[in-house]
């Protein structure tokens, strides 16, 4: 039987947005802005219940309320309507560090951290060395924090909160700011803790992040539970929410040769984004010659989310010859079988060109596909392996 | 499951225990501060802050420290401050005004009052702006925000007794000593000024948040108050402007705690009370005598201070409420 550790029950949070900070303005808007106070539901009807050991991984666009779910988890906002339940000790990363003082120095910080925590001095004392040296800050121990560099700030902050010995921990978004081998080092420290099933609470827009620690997400769109599952769910609902139609981005050329229309197909030339390894995808370019052209190619680029390159080509390398293009419009056909790929959004970059100088017309990022697989592997190429264990 | 009960590891065996599901299971669900009805509520606060007690210690000194880094001097500033209010007012107030001829030991006289003023001040001027100035901590950990205005007041409590060593020093000074008839007063005069600024406190801490007008407003209205009080001249000085045809407005004038509270510090410890000094007259030449015992109050202190405290527990009380209600923004709005 699994037992909850953090149970948010109904939690709904109302801002009201008013610019009006002093006395003249309150004032002079009195009558208009209780009419005029703009209210604004950072977070609507929040049920969920966290296991002890589990780690939830919470996303969203910017402003969908993660944030705001989290300190009211922490108990720093109160919600308008609803509670949270939690068991344990606590502890909490926020924007960019724990509460410091920037007027005391680190060591002092540390102390009052630890001391709002819960620990006595005597424990303190104890984890002390600890928490100084997973920083590697020692030479500014003793500088007041509000000198420190934000890494600096981070090192620390971070260090404290996994040396108080927490049940649960919040972390929101502050991994971004260490340098290269300090994630490392944080990340080796939340396998730590999830190996001594502790519980944690992160808020990421590193999506990557989500899928390699957590085992439940849960997406916020504009304050409400978008969706509730495992971190390959989510993202995958998270990614959909991009529309899979292309943006098409830099476009250069002197259109001798313009490109039209790119539609991304199946086998049977029904247009069609969403495919599956082993599909047929056929790319249709269209063109239109505004002149009398003997040399010219066509080629494709296909992108992944990342950006990518996972595939190009043109008619050139394919050692084709193209008969003269006259004025008027033609059709060129990529057609690929069983397309290999992993799960991700692909980009298709189309130029035509003659075999040297520069292009006659290069759209980037044109069209657009997506492709599901049923396993969630990594990697560009999607590979079919069979494994066997063989007792020698 | 075994049915021993774990416990949180101790200072010499740190993280002995597993996080497993067994050690999460016997940890009590708390329920994190939902929304509390207004006239409920103020029970769990005390309880909570007395869980805390050992940080409250620690904030109270880090309001020390906070407020001197940085600063050569230092801690002498607490000393510096006051002493120099005293020179300033002995010789304005009690030289060029004369109330030094009229009030024997004035400048002992001014200190006792001046003493409970700056402890007034002190956690009135702090309160306001303690949740601000620590946005820092507000924004990012929890725990009941009242710490901080009390942290204040521990603070100020503390630069309280260091000045009481210069009022020590005075007496020995002058070798007159107070007498301990009316000791009982000092702490029930304590009481009333750490209850009734721990209240306002508490308030304009919570509205300095939404408002920062707030904190000059404090500024100002506490220069009003210094002089309201009887604290450089003699309360009888007001009386006899006032008591033939205003009793009204002379209650009024008493009506202000603090005005009883540096009332009972002057019964309780200006030695000058008892003494008696001879002006010479002008025009004829002879030595007027003055008694000290004049400008003592002469109503019953014991009972007014009663019922201070009384009024101020209620006070307290509201605007640990109100302070509750606001505090729950406190977070988004700095």
């Amino acid at each position: 039987m699994s037992t909850p550790i953090v149970r948010v029950s109904d939690v709904s949070k109302k801002f009201n947005i008013h610019k009006d900070k002093n006395l003249k303005e309150r004032v002079v808007n009195a009558g208009r802005s209780r009419k005029h106070a703009e209210e604004f539901w950072a977070l609507k009807d929040i049920s969920f219940e966290l296991e002890a050991g589990k780690t939830l991984g919470l996303i969203g666009h910017n402003g969908s309320g993660k944030s705001t779910l989290l300190k009211i988890i922490g108990g720093i906002l109160t919600p308008n309507t609803g509670y949270v339940e939690r068991r344990g000790r606590l502890a909490a990363l926020l924007e960019l560090g724990a509460g410091f003082h920037g007027d005391l120095t680190g060591r002092e910080n540390v102390y009052l951290n630890a001391s709002i925590l819960g620990l006595s001095r005597k424990q303190t004392e104890m984890y002390f060395d600890e928490i100084v040296d997973f920083s590697g800050i020692e030479q500014f121990i003793d500088t007041q924090v509000k000198f420190y560099s934000s890494g600096m700030y981070v090192r620390l902050a971070f260090s404290v909160a996994v040396h108080v010995d927490p049940e649960i921990l919040l972390i929101d978004e502050v991994l971004a700011v260490g340098d290269e081998p300090f994630q490392k080092k944080c990340l080796d420290k939340i396998r730590a803790f999830q190996r001594d099933g502790r519980t944690i609470v992160f808020v990421t827009h590193g999506l990557d992040v989500v899928r390699a620690l957590c085992d439940r997400a849960i997406m916020l769109d504009k304050g409400k539970m978008a969706i509730d599952g495992t971190p390959t769910d989510v993202l995958r609902a998270f990614r959909d929410q991009y529309s899979v139609e292309a943006l098409p981005e830099a476009e250069r050329g002197d259109k001798r040769i313009e490109i039209g229309e790119v539609l991304v197909q199946d086998a049977a030339g029904v247009e069609r984004n969403r495919f599956v390894p082993g599909d047929n995808l056929c790319i249709d370019i269209e063109l239109e010659a505004h002149e009398q052209t003997d040399d010219w190619n066509v080629g494709i680029a296909i992108f992944n989310k990342d950006d990518i390159l996972v595939y190009g080509t043109n008619t050139h390398v394919q050692l084709m010859t193209l008969a003269p293009f006259s004025p008027g419009r033609k059709h060129v056909r990529f057609a690929f079988d069983d397309i290999a790929l992993t799960e991700s959004q692909y980009y298709c970059t189309v130029a035509v060109h003659p075999t040297n100088g520069p292009e006659y017309h290069r759209v980037e990022r044109k069209a657009a596909f997506r492709v599901y697989t049923a396993s969630h592997d990594e990697g560009l190429l999607y590979l079919t392996p069979k494994i066997e264990v063989l007792d020698t | 499951m075994s049915t021993q009960t774990p416990i949180r590891p101790t200072a010499d065996e740190p993280n002995s225990h597993v996080h497993g599901e067994a050690w999460v299971e016997q940890l009590p669900m708390q329920r994190v501060h939902s929304h509390q009805s207004f006239f409920r509520g103020f029970g769990g606060t005390v309880k909570e802050i007395w869980q805390y007690r050992q940080l409250l210690g620690q904030l109270t000194r880090k309001e020390l420290k906070v407020k001197y880094k940085d600063s050569v001097l230092g801690f002498l500033w607490t000393l510096i401050r006051p002493l120099l209010q005293l020179l300033v007012y002995s010789i304005a107030v009690g030289g060029f005004l004369g109330n030094s001829r009229s009030i024997p030991e004035f400048g002992v006289y001014l200190f006792t009052g001046l003493l409970c003023w700056t402890f007034f001040t002190d956690i009135i001027g702090g309160c306001t702006g303690s949740i601000v100035s620590n946005a820092g901590l507000v924004k990012k950990v929890y725990f009941p925000r009242e710490m901080f205005p009390l942290s204040v007041v521990g603070a100020a409590a503390i630069n309280f007794l260091l000045q009481c060593l210069v009022l020590i020093g005075a007496y020995a000074w002058n070798r007159q000593w107070p007498h301990p008839d009316n000791f009982l007063l000092i702490p029930l005069g304590l009481l009333v000024v750490v209850l009734f600024g721990t209240a306002l406190g508490l308030l304009l801490a919570a509205s300095n948040v939404y408002l920062r007008d707030v904190q000059y407003l404090v500024e100002v209205s506490l220069l009003f108050w210094f002089w309201m009080t009887p604290i450089v001249y003699a309360w009888t000085q007001v009386r006899d402007k006032l008591a033939a045809n205003y009793d009204w407005l002379l209650q009024i004038y008493l009506a202000n705690p603090m005005c009883d509270v540096v009332l009972a510090f002057q019964k309780a410890l200006w030695p000058g009370g008892r003494l008696t000094i001879y002006n010479k007259d002008a025009t004829t030449g002879q030595l007027v005598p003055v008694h000290g015992s004049e400008h003592i109050y002469t109503g019953n202190l014991y009972g007014r201070l009663g019922i201070l405290i009384g009024v101020c527990l209620v006070l307290l009380w509201l605007a640990q409420r109100i302070f509750a209600r606001a505090q729950g923004n406190f977070a988004q709005e700095l």
